[in-house]
């Protein structure tokens, strides 16, 4: 592989990348990848302080050393049984938020498109809200609720909306009709409840990675990264499908089923981030904004918004827990705050310039 | 025939006729039936009678207050897509619904105070100052307003207060239970002082509404396109963010938050009257108290003990918003 400057000036320093043999050769724009690793960085920090300190501080070294296997057996139960798990939650499930993010205002081609649209997340609470109020539910129990729920909703609104072609702007009215609802019967469901079982349930409405063991991570894991994986390789066709439908089948890429798939793996980015930690609201609709104005790109970037998703979360999550020690707030709460800070600092500098 | 004058005309009348029928029905219905003849003596020839008592007293603030609130709602959810050209814009996205609730959780949570007229000072003002913040940093305090800045912002900010409410009111369970009821919005308990206290900022709303509505037209043809046929987009963008403010910021602090109306009459009213803002707004002015009404007149009596009208609001108008948007043509902003 070979990384040069192009001969052709695009106005924008980019490196151009070879893969000897002629195998493929790519741009790729120096901002981005500058950025790109500064989150990660970040994140990878944040992640190494979230499994050092807490009620039981753990050194650096010995941090390492439980990783790869050795310390004594306290530590090595408390890094990686306790803390590890649930930091690889946030890394894992922030950029499955961000990615899903990013397809949404993508399809949409709007800065307030997010798996919301479809109403994922408002049916994962109804479906969630109902076993908790009905049978008290255990982990698994309000998981599997809550995705019925949500999968339910996507498929009805996707219905409704579907007519010769699921027109976008149709998409996001049948979802702002669907979401109404059901958020007005999960306000009422609250309001009938009793006081605990009502907080309870908002604590899980907001989302909450309290308690994440390896079992729930396990196969959430899995699922993010095939289906990154996945998203990945259709990207290019979302690219072409921003430019409107007639002009990405002038270009070879059949409209509906690309954006039948983009829905697909859209929400089942979501899908696993709501199953094990409940709907952590805005990292969907931050990610991308954030990370399009920290790498100065024209439109929504699928790698960028997964880091910063990670970025986001995993500081959230810390947040949570140390913020109002022992009181453990749930991540979704700061989640909202941190990011909607950030970005709202973003717009001021932005508009100094 | 959609689209000539004597329709949307003729659209109005029936509107119109429609919203003295939901409000002879508000009046009448309830625990207690009362009948049309006995609802129109009740205002021209009162007496001393329970029925009279039960209209004049309980249900005629009720019934205002629906109207009036229905009404700053929807003209407040056409202005805010009009100058954000964005269907997904509701009054909420200024931060008007967030500074409110977070007003009323410090006023619950930290302050302890606990009537429902001291509730309306607390979240008007709340709302008016998130609002203010809104504009400031959408627009860098440079008065060159950015649709997609002022949205963002506006999503951002709330996002932060309902961060920290929600923080605040899982801390605090007497603000989460109080705060749980009024999140939903409700006509009930409403008195004649209440309607009087908001009805001056709505009324105000209305009129700056009214100045900022010849400018749409031109800014739906982009800004650069108006700008050269002589609108001054960037007053009727100030303009249309004030009414707001007043129109929702007054309605939310009445009745507490009720989301759906703004989002969805004014795609209603576009897809009858077609894409001239006038018009939209006319509709949008009969169209929003009709549905408030009635969802409140069946809220009445759907289950014992009362719907609040914000739950009711979606389950009606959802499904008629859905199957518009199912129709052969849905035109887009």
């Amino acid at each position: 592989m070979s990384i040069s400057r192009p001969d052709l000036d695009f106005g924008r320093q980019t490196l151009l990348v070879r893969i000897p043999g002629g195998a493929a050769s790519f741009r790729l724009e120096t901002r981005t990848v500058l950025v790109c690793f500064a989150v990660l960085l970040l994140s990878l920090l944040l992640a190494a302080v979230a499994l050092a300190t807490g009620d039981f501080a753990v050194p650096l070294p010995e941090v390492l050393r439980a990783l790869t296997g050795g310390g004594d057996p306290m530590t090595q139960t408390v890094v990686t049984q306790w803390r590890l798990p649930r930091v690889l939650m946030a890394l894992v499930l922030g950029a499955a938020l961000g990615m899903s993010g990013a397809i949404f205002q993508s399809l949409t081609r709007n800065p307030l498109g997010s798996p919301d649209i479809i109403g994922f997340n408002t049916g994962a609470y109804t479906g969630a809200l109902l076993v908790i109020l009905a049978v008290g539910g255990s982990y698994w129990q309000v998981a599997a609720g809550a995705l019925a729920g949500g999968i339910l909703t996507a498929l009805a609104v996707y219905l409704l909306a579907f007519r010769r072609g699921s027109h976008g702007f149709r998409l996001i009215i049948v979802g702002i009709g669907m979401s109404a609802m059901l958020a007005a019967f999960n306000h009422w469901l609250i309001l009938q409840a009793e006081l605990e079982a009502a907080m309870a349930a908002a604590v899980w409405g907001a989302g909450s990675l309290n308690g994440i063991t390896w079992e729930q991570a396990g196969p959430a894991v899995l699922v993010v990264v095939v289906v990154s994986a996945a998203v990945l390789g259709v990207s290019r066709r979302m690219r072409m499908l921003e430019m409107g439908d007639d002009a990405a089948r002038a270009l070879g890429v059949r409209a509906e089923p690309t954006r039948l798939l983009l829905l697909i793996l859209g929400v089942a980015l979501t899908a696993a981030a709501t199953a094990v930690a409940g709907p952590i609201a805005f990292v969907a609709l931050a990610a991308p904004q954030l990370a399009r104005r920290l790498c100065g790109n024209a439109g929504i970037s699928l790698l960028p918004s997964a880091l910063l998703g990670s970025l986001l979360l995993v500081a959230s999550d810390l947040a949570a827990q140390r913020l109002f020690a022992p009181i453990q707030l749930p991540v979704g709460v700061v989640t909202v705050s941190i990011g909607g800070i950030y970005l709202i600092w973003l717009l001021a500098r932005e508009a100094r310039k | 025939m959609a689209g000539t004058p004597s329709w949307r005309l003729l659209v109005l009348l029936i509107a119109a006729v429609a919203l003295v029928g939901a409000s002879l029905l508000s009046l009448g219905v309830g625990a207690k039936f009362i009948d049309v003849s006995d609802v129109v003596a009740a205002f021209l020839n009162p007496q001393d009678s329970v029925n009279h008592a039960i209209v004049l007293e309980s249900r005629l603030p009720r019934t205002l207050m629906g109207i009036a609130v229905g009404l700053s709602l929807g003209v407040a959810g056409a202005l805010i897509q009009a100058i954000t050209r964005n269907p997904l814009a509701d009054p909420g996205i200024l931060g008007v619904n967030a500074g409110a609730s977070f007003a009323m959780i410090v006023a619950i949570g930290l302050l302890g105070i606990s009537s429902l007229t001291a509730y309306i000072w607390f979240a008007f003002a709340g709302a008016v100052l998130t609002t203010a913040a809104v504009y400031v940093i959408g627009t860098s305090g440079r008065n060159v307003v950015n649709p997609i800045r002022l949205t963002l912002a506006g999503v951002a900010l709330g996002a932060v207060l309902t961060g920290i409410g929600s923080g605040l009111t899982l801390l605090n369970p007497k603000a989460f239970d109080h705060l749980r009821s009024w999140s939903i919005g409700s006509l009930d308990q409403r008195t004649m002082d209440m309607v009087a206290t908001v009805a001056p900022f709505m009324a105000a709303g209305l009129v700056i509404a009214l100045f900022a509505v010849g400018g749409l037209n031109a800014m739906a043809l982009g800004d650069d396109l108006a700008t050269s046929l002589g609108s001054n987009v960037n007053r009727t963008r100030i303009l249309a963010v004030l009414a707001i403010t007043l129109l929702s910021g007054s309605a939310t602090a009445a009745v507490g938050a009720i989301g759906f109306v703004g989002l969805m009459i004014p795609h209603v009213a576009r897809w009858v009257m077609g894409p001239d803002q006038r018009w939209i707004m006319a509709a949008t002015l009969l169209f929003s108290p009709i549905l408030l009404l009635v969802s409140d007149v069946v809220g009445r009596i759907a289950v014992p003990g009362e719907l609040p009208v914000g739950v009711v609001t979606a389950f009606i108008g959802a499904p008629v918003l859905i199957a518009l948007a199912r129709r052969k043509k849905v035109s887009g902003l």
